[in-house]
């Protein structure tokens, strides 16, 4: 509790709660839109084995997943460090060993978990169905369709939470991301076939 | 002996954590009265005036939550200070 407490005191101070609810959207959503490219991808191309599907899509989950931890880690490190040079030449005093260095130290950490984290999550909750069917477990849909419905549904509660965000309509908000990746599919489906 | 009971300090931080944080901080440190008042505010540091009473107040302590809060004292600018007597069994 008192971990918890700290990071927060850490995240308050150096302004990053913003930043890292951008981050968990833009990168999640990225995560659910090329999950869903790829499902259709492959639904288009039609007659791929489930094992195969999986394994692609596993593939650029965990592309994702380290792509969103490093780059996030290396921005933000970098970012972070500006500022507390900034900030120590203001004070005209060193500030190693206060919570300003301690937040330069950490919150990139905590940035990077949930940049990477979001897509890597988002990503394998799509692929759910995809690994129910591949055990044998039997779905309302054929497990292509299943995973493309569960990446539109997730797009969606993206939306709203981003219309919660911004105090805005949650459905409005939710519509107009559902709204890009059905753009996508459209895109997808005149392009692919 | 002596202790302690109020200091006056000159204080510049950032704007964050907030005064309302390094008030706090102080008053956990012991059953101290804090009073806390911005002198003068810039782009990114404000100048403060602290006051921190006490039965008897930790200097050190408070040194130490200043510095952690990445503020920096720049004077000691009053100080109150009570003698005790020790009782004899207490040497």
């Amino acid at each position: 509790m008192n971990l918890l407490r700290e990071l927060g005191f850490l995240l308050r101070i150096s302004h990053s709660h913003g930043i890292m609810r951008r981050y968990f959207v833009v990168n999640g959503f990225d995560g659910a839109l090329t999950m869903l490219g790829l499902i259709l991808g492959f639904i288009v191309t039609d007659r791929v084995p489930l094992p195969v599907v999986i394994g692609a899509c596993l593939g650029a989950t965990i592309a994702l997943g380290v792509s969103g931890v490093s780059s996030a880690y290396l921005s933000e490190t970098a970012e972070r460090q500006r500022a507390l040079s900034d900030l120590e030449e203001a004070m005209a005093n060193s500030l190693q060993g206060s919570a300003h260095a301690q937040a330069a130290r950490w919150v990139p950490l905590l940035i990077a978990l949930v940049n990477g984290s979001a897509p890597l999550l988002i990503s394998l909750l799509i692929l759910t169905p995809l690994w129910l069917a591949d055990a044998g477990i039997p779905l309302p849909l054929p497990a292509l369709h299943m995973a493309m419905v569960v990446a539109l549904l997730i797009i969606f509660l993206l939306g709203v939470f981003l219309g919660h965000v911004a105090g805005n309509s949650w459905w409005r908000s939710g519509l107009q991301t559902l709204l890009v990746a059905l753009v996508t599919v459209g895109l997808i489906l005149l392009l692919g076939t | 002996m002596s202790v302690v009971t109020r200091v006056l300090l000159d204080v510049l931080k950032p704007h964050d954590p907030s005064v309302l944080d390094l008030a706090c901080a102080l008053g956990n440190l012991g059953d101290y009265r804090v009073r806390v008042r911005v002198l003068e505010m810039d782009k990114k540091t404000e100048t403060l005036e602290i006051e921190v009473a006490g039965a008897d107040v930790d200097f050190e302590a408070i040194q130490t939550v200043i510095r952690d809060l990445g503020a920096a004292l720049h004077s000691v600018d009053e100080v109150d200070v009570s003698g005790v007597t020790l009782a004899p069994d207490a040497e």
